[in-house]
């Protein structure tokens, strides 16, 4: 395995040519599972298996990738419990088709159906994560949104103004004093109408911090005006670097075409180490600039059951040049993608992908150097110190494209390499590599529970692959992505499950299941909804016709839709139909679905109203039904609208069955 | 005498009697508390859930509001804390005894009238129920464990029944306790010429 190495020595454009004989000769092997499944040890199965009933020990939540949308695994056993919509429509739940979430995917640009959803970060106290919030950022539109981890349903989404692919985010501060957004394509600031050439001249890179309220409502603090870079990837600091945030940047060079050469010339980028403590000051003292910008703030009110979307106007833009010791340039070997910063918060690493050796930074150190001024030059107002003051120390050739690093609980740090398509375990502080295991194939982001916080819980490594080529039953053209689950608890990482994944599982994060089961939601209560067209029994339910609006206040039970013959609705109304779904009990929600409706189903949890959208083009009569299989008489659980032909005089008529037996 | 007082006022702070409903489902089981005073359960949806499933078989809706026990009972009870008080005051064994036969009879009224309310509802079923099953009764056991269709029913008391019980055993303590202690009395005041005995200890048993 060593001598595969020798290769680093090599010029870097051999590194590229090798990288492209790895990513393609794979096509011609036959299945070569060397020193993985072959060689699984007899016990394997048993750490994966989770009987039948049994609870798995950790949540994994995984991003979604070109889905938009998060998937909650469990670990070890890999299983898939929920996909939880985020920035993508989702038919199955109505989610962006519901009138009550239509909300949630505004943006500055209007209704936004998609997104590339990339690094879950769960909230933490002290350093710790607490399982109250999961945050995720769109890379294509750039938002950031805010999961409830009580009812695992997305609450809330703020778009990123002044930012082009919003990729350095949300990764959090240890308390959740801020989430981060960092632009990883600069655009013209303000944006306008320019020459793309023009680049260095009119585009800037802008880093968001967007406060995070107790309530886990978000609020863009500030934003920081920086070189036009692309921003790839940030951590907080932790520990004794609370109060910093550390983001990479590549496209130092600063070019606007053809960036897979042009931008990778420099030998070495920046690490952007900004001080986030200073720039409150800077805020209080009133240091900042506010800017025009339109941004969208959507919320999910639980009480009323619906999304309000506002259009946010300003926001306050603080400049290095007039605001001293606020961020710091650390010179980083080469095009770094991942920064990482270990549990004592001293080492920050930085993945540089197309560098032979891994480069780990010392804050104490950068510190210093900040003291003495060891600066090597200034760009746009921001010191560059220098590189040699602030090392700590390399991973000397570990292998081949390191990305991402996380870390367990024994001082230990896992590097995932994408070229060389493995994970290298090595020593914090002595920098000696310990262990290393193949992935199959090219590795991205890896995840150890708790593996950015500054407790990490450990025992469990996910490597999150890239392509999985002959891994799996094929599937045609496209074939599935995967993360593969190691047992770190030993010396050496032992590869025990594969299991696929949705979408491109970029980043994810895992947290221990009892930090999140015992605040669980089973239903909303009835009695806290608020939803101005709910009907919390059925004697609430009524069809009300305003012009060529319809109004149906409907609700349902087992096995029944209050009421379910409506007449009176004509070919050109808007029809909107108000469900409530009277149950209180846990796993009972209910669907609602119209034959030929432009749109998709409605999935009402208990206590939930949920609204439906509806414009009739033909008369008849229309079936609608339940969709999700509620109980024994789910298939009598179904219902008829009249429709009569436009300017006809069928009366608003509505009812349930005959006597006083249904309530 | 007074323990038994306060052991019967407990039925308005602990329900009285429990219905568990176990199917695979319901893995936790729905559970009905009866108090004397009202009819919930462990979760405050019990008793509409219960009524979804119950509708399936055509039975009635429990109504907490339309069982007039549940308005009368409490003022029974009430009125026998104030005569178990008023025992203790007057302190003599038969009282005690009567007391304690009063409330056993109130006791078997009680099941009884409890049987024939699940009577009802596990028989009275409505024609148009969308599951009819030839002979079968829906009927909950008095006490104990009884399979119906999916579910497992097991009736049990709830701490307030135990309270119940309690007091019934402790006025019967009281009784018991007077008597034996209405003859050392006997004794020793033939033997010591009439010395007072101490009254206080046994009106707190």
């Amino acid at each position: 395995m060593k001598s595969h190495f020798g290769y680093v020595h090599s010029a870097f454009s051999a590194v590229l040519v090798i990288s492209f004989l790895l990513l393609t000769s794979c096509n011609n092997q036959a299945p070569n599972r060397g020193g993985g499944a072959g060689v699984l040890s007899g016990d394997v199965a048993s750490q994966v298996y989770v009987a039948p009933g049994e609870y798995d020990e950790f949540y994994a939540f995984m991003s979604g990738g070109f889905s938009g949308q998060v998937t909650v695994h469990g670990l070890p056993s890999g299983r898939l419990f929920k996909t939880i919509p985020v920035f993508s429509v989702d038919g199955e739940k109505g989610y962006g088709f519901n009138e009550e979430t239509k909300p949630m995917l505004n943006t500055s640009h209007g209704f936004v159906p998609w997104d590339d959803s990339h690094h879950p970060e769960l909230s933490q106290t002290n350093g710790e994560t607490d399982g109250r919030w999961l945050f995720i950022n769109g890379n294509n539109t750039p938002r950031i949104a805010r999961i409830d981890l009580t009812t695992f349903e997305t609450v809330e989404i703020i778009e990123i103004p002044n930012s082009g692919g919003n990729h350095s985010s949300p990764f959090t501060t240890m308390n959740t004093e801020y989430v981060v957004a960092g632009t990883r394509f600069s655009v013209p600031y303000p944006q306008r109408d320019v020459a793309i050439d023009s680049y260095a001249e009119n585009f800037k890179g802008v880093l968001s911090y967007i406060k995070v309220g107790k309530d886990g409502e978000m609020e863009i603090a500030f934003q920081i005006l920086l070189p036009a870079f692309d921003y790839d990837l940030a951590h907080s600091g932790k520990g004794k670097s609370h109060g910093w945030t550390f983001f990479t940047s590549y496209n130092t060079e600063q070019k606007n075409s053809l960036l897979e050469v042009a931008a990778s010339q420099n030998d070495k980028d920046f690490i952007a180490a900004v001080n986030w403590k200073k720039a409150e000051e800077y805020i209080k003292q009133g240091k900042f600039k506010e800017v025009p910008a339109k941004y969208a703030h959507n919320v999910y009110n639980e009480k009323t059951h619906t999304a309000t979307s506002t259009m946010m106007k300003k926001v306050k833009v603080l400049t290095p040049a007039d605001c001293p010791g606020l961020v710091y340039f650390l010179p980083t070997p080469k095009s770094p993608h991942g920064v990482d910063v270990d549990p004592t918060g001293e080492y920050i690493v930085g993945n540089g992908k197309l560098s032979a050796n891994l480069t780990v930074h010392s804050f104490s150190k950068m510190q210093k150097a900040i003291e003495n001024k060891a600066f090597e030059k200034e760009i746009e107002g921001v010191p560059v110190l220098k590189f040699e003051e602030v090392l700590a120390g390399v991973v000397e050739e570990p292998g081949l494209g390191p990305l991402h690093t996380e870390f367990d609980n024994n001082g230990n740090a896992y590097t995932s390499f994408f070229i060389s398509s493995e994970v290298v375990k090595w020593k914090v502080g002595t920098w000696e590599v310990l262990d290393r295991t193949p992935t199959y194939y090219s590795i991205g982001h890896l995840c150890v529970p708790g593996g950015d916080s500054q407790k990490p819980q450990g025992k469990y490594l996910m490597a999150l692959n890239k392509i999985t080529k002959d891994r799996y039953l094929p599937t045609g053209p496209e074939l599935c992505h995967a993360a593969q689950l190691y047992d770190i608890s030993g010396d050496k990482m032992k590869l025990l499950l594969d299991f696929p994944t949705m979408g491109e599982p970029h980043y994810a994060q895992a947290i221990s299941a009892d930090r999140i089961v015992p605040n669980i939601k089973k239903f909303y209560p009835l009695e806290e909804n608020e939803h101005p067209y709910r009907a919390l029994g059925e004697k609430e339910t009524k069809v009300v016709r305003e012009g060529n609006t319809v109004h149906v206040y409907m609700t349902t039970i087992r096995s029944h839709f209050a009421p379910d013959n409506i007449e009176g609705v004509k070919v050109g109304d808007k029809v909107y139909f108000h469900v409530t779904n009277l149950e209180q009990d846990w796993d009972v929600p209910h669907g609602f679905a119209v034959l030929g409706a432009n749109n998709a189903e409605l999935l009402i949890m208990g206590g939930q109203t949920e609204t439906f959208f509806w414009e009739p083009k033909q008369e008849g009569v229309i079936p609608f039904y339940c969709t999700d299989f509620c109980s024994a008489l789910h298939q009598e659980m179904q219902g008829y609208v009249r429709v009569s032909p436009k300017g006809s005089n069928t009366p608003i008529k509505w009812g349930l069955g005959e006597d006083e037996f249904f309530q | 005498m007074v323990a038994a007082a306060v052991a019967l006022l407990m039925l308005f702070v602990f329900p009285m009697w429990q219905i568990i409903l176990i199917a695979p489902q319901y893995p936790h089981g729905v559970t009905m508390h009866i108090w004397i005073n009202k009819i919930g359960g462990d979760t405050p949806s019990t008793i509409q859930n219960i009524n979804i499933l119950n509708h399936y078989v055509g039975m009635k809706f429990i109504e907490p509001d339309a069982i007039p026990e549940l308005k009368y009972f409490p003022m029974v009870i009430g009125a026998m804390a104030v005569l178990a008080l008023i025992a203790a005051a007057v302190n003599r064994s038969k009282v005690y005894l009567g007391w304690a036969l009063l409330m056993i009879a109130l006791s078997v009224a009680g099941f009884y009238d409890f049987y024939l309310w699940e009577y009802d509802y596990g028989h009275n079923l409505s024609p148009k129920a969308p599951i009819k099953i030839p002979g079968a009764s829906f009927q909950p056991p008095l006490i104990g464990t009884k399979y119906i269709l999916n579910f497992t029913a097991i009736s049990i008391p709830h701490i307030g029944g135990y309270f119940a019980g309690a007091s019934i055993a402790l006025a019967a303590a009281a009784w018991w306790l007077k008597n034996k202690l209405s003859r050392n009395e006997k004794a020793d005041s033939i033997a010591d010429n009439g010395k007072p005995a101490a009254v206080g200890l046994h009106s707190v048993a």
